[in-house]
């Protein structure tokens, strides 16, 4: 697949944005390390709410034909797509007025607060969902086709956000043990998670390109594509990546996304230096941007057979 | 009703004729037009409804050019229309078209994602998803004679390859034909159920190239052409 930037920011950001929510709600909940004071609470909810619509603006921006994309909310009945325009939508009212709550109030954990952060985190888990499952309902491509894909989206987007909140604490020198530890685990529960997602697609399956032209029992070879230059289909769908190249990327998205992350937390709680806070941040969102851009590179359409590959 | 395409992989030539009319008709027609990018220049591409493609099935001396037409199969689980978030694709339920309205799509490409078949192309002109319309703009046009009231390519193809008609009527011709030749569906473990059949080639007996007997005279030419070249 193309891995377009556009669509690449879409789950990385807004995933990111709805795990700081999800995370945020966690904590004040459950006052770890004391709660979230309210300036730290309004930082990180204005963080959500930027990381989700750096996504969600990108994702416009990748429509060919934006005037039309209010009715992205039309086909909820079927479509994951639309199912996940709604529930981003419906999370923005509940955490602009989460944010008002606290910013007027400073009431961070009282019932009404509570009651607003517990309903944008949960409604930003379920928009989690539904992107996910934009992917993983596509049969046309097996590597998308398969449970682990919103199962890594929730792991990774939480990662994002409990390395967000646990360097914000760092950077502002309040306690930060049990966040820190709570941002260790999801970062190596996402470490395993894709290990276990590249371990499930490097296996064989899914159509050939026998059953894709219907001569099962021959060899089938492409004379032709029948086009001159490219087409639709081949910029679209036509991106692939060596496996030696890809192991090699994927050495360099396991350091970023995971390895740097995990030092810099652990550095930044015993010694309480921000800059390590801070490179865990960048560390982490540009580690899972790459996997985001391998998840689309990897993933091989069946329209290929058409165009030559032997299997998908 | 269920109106689709039969195509007989063992006339079709690969002459492109098909696309060609197709492009040619449809460029004026509901989804029109079929935008070109640098039709004149280094890097020719566009919108094409059908495309074909060659390719060659089995090892020598046992191996076959197979030429593919390839467009919308209009598919009777068709994951273009239920996963389309503005209800832009839909499927006519009085005889299975499926269709974008140009007026809604917004350009998403998630139908494209969903199609195995290649069937849907963005024209990025207009910003839209264009596809296979069946012609529907000649197949039920009262004002040209019934006889041409068909899908152009269908009209055009030279080696009547193509075959228009209602597979979900046992007595069509289209119906018959699959039945008869043992047409198929595409790539059927993806559960698409395409309308469009395919008719695998007859089978002949393979012509015996390698056991020719070679004349003497001939070989004495084989020989001498070989010394002359050195
Ligand atoms: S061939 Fe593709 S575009 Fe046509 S109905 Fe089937 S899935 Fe949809
Ligand atoms: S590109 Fe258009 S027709 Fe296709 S899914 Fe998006 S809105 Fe629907
Ligand atoms: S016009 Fe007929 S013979 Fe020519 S490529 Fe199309 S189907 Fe084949």
């Amino acid at each position: 697949m193309h891995p377009a930037l556009a669509v690449i920011f879409l789950t990385l950001f807004s995933g990111g944005g709805f795990g700081i929510m999800a995370l945020t709600a966690i904590v004040n909940d459950l006052q770890i390390d004391g709660g979230l004071n309210p300036l730290q609470t309004m930082i990180a909810v204005i963080l959500s709410l930027v990381f989700v619509s750096i996504g969600m603006l990108s994702s416009t921006a990748h429509l060919a034909n934006p005037k039309n994309a209010w009715r992205a909310f039309t086909r909820w009945r079927t479509s994951w797509l639309a199912r996940e325009g709604v529930f981003a939508v419906l999370y923005y009212p509940f955490a602009v007025l989460y944010l008002l709550w606290v910013f007027f109030t400073s009431g961070t954990h009282d019932v009404a607060g509570l009651i607003l952060l517990n309903l944008a985190g949960v409604i930003g888990l379920i928009t989690i969902f539904c992107q996910g499952m934009i992917y993983a309902v596509l049969r046309t491509i097996r590597q998308w086709n398969t449970a682990l894909v919103p199962a890594n989206f929730y792991v990774m987007g939480l990662a994002i956000g409990a390395t967000v909140l646990a360097a914000e604490r760092i950077i502002v020198g309040a306690p930060a043990g049990t966040l820190v530890g709570i941002a260790l685990a999801l970062l190596a529960a996402s470490a395993v998670m894709k290990g276990i997602y590249y371990f499930w697609i490097s296996r064989p399956g899914g159509p050939t390109i026998r059953t894709a032209t219907g001569f099962n029992r021959s060899t089938v070879r492409i004379l032709e594509q029948g086009h001159t230059f490219g087409t639709f289909l081949t910029e679209e769908f036509g991106h692939t990546l060596s496996a030696a190249k890809a192991r090699s990327i994927k050495v360099i998205m396991y350091i970023f996304a995971f390895v740097i992350p995990i030092a810099a937390l652990v550095i930044g709680i015993v010694t309480g230096q921000s800059a390590f806070a801070w490179i865990a941040v960048l560390s982490v969102v540009f580690g899972i941007g790459v996997e985001r851009w391998l998840f689309f590179v990897e993933a091989q359409h069946v329209v290929n057979l058409y165009h030559g590959r032997q299997q998908c | 009703m269920r109106l689709g395409l039969v195509i007989d992989l063992d006339t079709c030539v690969g002459c492109h004729a098909c696309a060609v009319a197709c492009k040619e008709w449809n460029t004026s027609g509901t989804t029109a037009p079929l935008t070109d990018y640098d039709p004149y220049g280094a890097k020719p591409s566009g919108v094409w409804f059908n495309r074909i493609r060659h390719f060659e099935v089995g090892d020598y001396p046992y191996n076959k050019t197979i030429n593919f037409p390839m467009s919308c199969m209009h598919c009777e689980n068709a994951e273009c229309v239920t996963v389309c978030p503005t209800g832009a694709s839909y499927k006519r339920a009085e005889d299975g078209i499926v269709l974008v309205d140009q007026n809604k799509c917004m350009g998403c490409n998630y139908c494209s994602w969903a199609c195995p078949y290649g069937a849907r192309e963005l024209d990025r002109v207009s910003g839209t998803m264009k596809k296979c319309t069946l012609c529907i703009d000649r197949i039920y046009d009262m004002e040209i004679p019934e006889e041409e009231r068909q899908p152009a390519c269908v009209l055009t193809c030279p080696a009547h390859a193509r075959m228009f008609g209602d597979v979900d009527d046992p007595e069509s011709p289209v119906s018959r034909a699959v039945r008869e030749r043992g047409g198929y569906q595409l790539m059927p473990e993806l559960d698409y159920n395409p309308t469009n059949h395919y008719l695998p080639p007859r089978v002949h007996a393979p012509i015996p190239i390698e056991e020719l007997k070679k004349k003497a005279v001939r070989k004495v030419k084989e020989w001498v052409n070989r010394v002359v070249e050195r």
